[in-house]
């Protein structure tokens, strides 16, 4: 009986695993060797030459790798700490007793149901230096104020980081919604009995009983913070200057722009690192609780 | 007293901001040329339903469309395929190196598209899929696969097994068994899997914009994110793109936000 179950499992699971074993990790593989190597698109005749870590020696060298390492970490912290807050007020609201909670929680979705690409299409109208809403509610007529204000380097990156956040801050809302709908409403009774105002209870239920909920918002956002392209892309492409200039755009501009294939690849892999050496902080914070929650 | 005071000012701060950049974008789409171009912008279009017109006939736009069904289409297909049998055997079978899948699986959804980009992009040079929608449906599925089966397993294993046993007393194979007892009971998990991937599918852009060059087989991401005009930036028309392409998710996700709500709880946090 065993036996025929784990022939039986492994034909039913063995689809899915070749799939994803041939486009996701097969290609991490590939990138992995080919960061190892010098090759360049288009230019065949060079061939693909084994160079051993001179992509990863010239990275570290890169001044422009090392300023998006920086721009990229500075986004994630502020993208996350910035949607975590945000998420954190949108399920507190949601959770809440109203009339037409329905509606509210169908609109907070909405931002996360358009695609990013039109959400930075949006952000990029919405800041625009002569037809944008930023500057018509803020100056109305006065046409001589408005600012230009993805001109500015400091301006636009809070500006892409503020799309993310509102376009993201719903999905934190979701995950930490579910936290909230655990907490047993006795503790809040009985924390109400003793005296305990809104604030204490917020203090001192809430969110320690959110921790867990909050840390995985955490982990996932900060995942995502870290793949942020589309955003950048359309809105600044890296600009002004390289204000806005992500790990991701820069890998992508030196694999397909310049086609450098074994230092983008390079690039891509230090990319990788990054996310995986953070998900394996995170995990041992969360603890190893994330996976012994899963069906087992 | 706090809560009467607090409460109405979070409802409204919260669809506030929600809404409102996006309800101006969709403004701006029924403006005419001469009220977008005018500085200070007003509020209140006119009805004009001329930058439709230009975005879907002179445009690629109906192109778009159509490949974004077509590709998000099948990605949530052929995912649900594959993700299905392999969520109820992790499930429900006892299989040597389950750990191993799930963690694995894990791994994956948190890849950087960045990570595997250029290798994905060789591989489908190598099987000639490049510029066409199936080189695009093959990675969305295998980035799409881990949620799915998150999703379908947390929701096998809450199924009772007992209704199984009593279907393969009855005389039924393991997959009649699948297909007519169990199958139907997780419908709402599959319907849930199902709505993610779609939106995963419709949204995606990186590798949409490299795998696809030609504007006659992009999806509504690329045609967008390159929207360009001759001189000046063609906001009217993009706005109503942006629209076409939004309007759909959106009702999907109005209809749904039941399934979505849970859905995401049960593949994130309860699990």
């Amino acid at each position: 009986m065993a036996r025929t179950d784990a022939v039986a499992g492994w034909t039913m699971v063995a689809p899915a695993c070749l799939v994803i074993l041939l486009f996701a990790l097969y290609p991490v593989v590939d990138s992995l060797w080919l960061s190892l190597h010098r090759s360049l698109v288009g230019v065949p005749e060079l061939g693909t030459v084994f160079i051993g870590l001179d992509n990863y020696v010239a990275l570290v060298r890169d001044p422009v790798a090392r300023r998006a390492a920086l721009v990229t970490l500075a986004f994630v912290g502020c993208s996350t700490l910035l949607e975590l807050s945000g998420g954190l007020i949108i399920a507190l609201v949601i959770h809440e007793r109203f009339r037409g909670r329905g509606v509210v929680r169908a609109a907070i979705l909405i931002p996360w149901a358009i695609p990013t690409v039109v959400a930075s299409q949006l952000w990029r109208y919405v800041f625009n230096d002569q037809y944008g809403l930023a500057n018509l509610l803020l100056y109305g007529d006065r046409i001589a104020d408005y600012i230009p204000w993805l001109a500015s380097p400091v301006v636009a990156f809070g500006i892409v980081v503020l799309a993310d956040v509102w376009k993201t801050s719903s999905f934190a809302a979701l995950l930490i919604l579910a936290g909230l709908q655990v907490i047993p409403d006795d503790l809040y009774d009985a924390a109400r009995v003793d005296g305990a105002g809104m604030w204490q209870r917020f203090r001192h239920i809430t969110l320690p009983l959110l921790k867990p909920a909050l840390l995985l918002a955490l982990l996932f956002r900060t995942m995502d913070a870290f793949r942020v392209f589309d955003l950048v892309f359309v809105m600044t492409q890296g600009g002004p200057g390289d204000a806005t200039q992500v790990l991701q755009f820069y890998g992508y501009q030196t694999l397909f722009a310049e086609g450098r294939l074994g230092y983008g690849s390079a690039v891509s892999v230090a990319v990788f690192l990054l996310i995986l050496l953070l998900s394996l902080i995170y995990l041992r914070a969360i603890g190893s609780r994330l996976l012994e929650r899963r069906p087992s | 007293m706090t809560r009467r005071l607090l409460l109405p000012l979070g409802i409204m701060g919260t669809v506030g901001l929600s809404l409102l950049p996006f309800l101006w974008f969709m403004l701006s789409s029924f403006k005419s040329q001469r009220e977008i171009e005018a500085v200070p912008p007003g509020w209140c279009p006119s009805g004009s339903l001329e930058f439709y017109r230009s975005a879907l006939f002179s445009h690629h736009l109906l192109d778009y469309v159509g490949n974004s069904v077509v590709v998000a289409g099948s990605t949530t297909a052929v995912a649900l395929l594959l993700a299905i049998p392999a969520a109820y055997a992790l499930a429900r079978l006892t299989i040597p190196g389950k750990q191993g899948i799930l963690a694995l699986l894990l791994c994956v959804s948190m890849f950087p598209q960045m990570a595997i980009a250029g290798p994905v992009w060789r591989l489908l040079d190598a099987l000639g899929g490049l510029n066409h929608r199936w080189g695009v449906v093959l990675p969305y599925v295998a980035l799409t696969l881990p949620l799915a089966v998150w999703i379908l397993a947390s929701f096998f294993a809450e199924l009772p097994a007992e209704l199984e046993d009593a279907a393969r007393i009855d005389g039924c194979g393991r997959w009649t068994t699948l297909l007519r007892v169990t199958l139907p009971l997780a419908a709402p998990g599959i319907f849930t899997a199902a709505i993610l991937i779609l939106i995963y599918a419709w949204n995606e852009f990186f590798f949409a914009l490299l795998i696809l060059t030609q504007p006659e087989q992009q999806t509504l991401p690329v045609g967008i994110a390159l929207f360009q005009g001759e001189f000046t930036m063609p906001w009217g028309e993009l706005a109503a793109a942006s629209v076409i392409a939004t309007l759909p998710l959106i009702a999907v996700v109005l209809m749904c936000q039941r399934w979505i709500v849970s859905g995401l709880s049960a593949g994130a946090v309860k699990g």
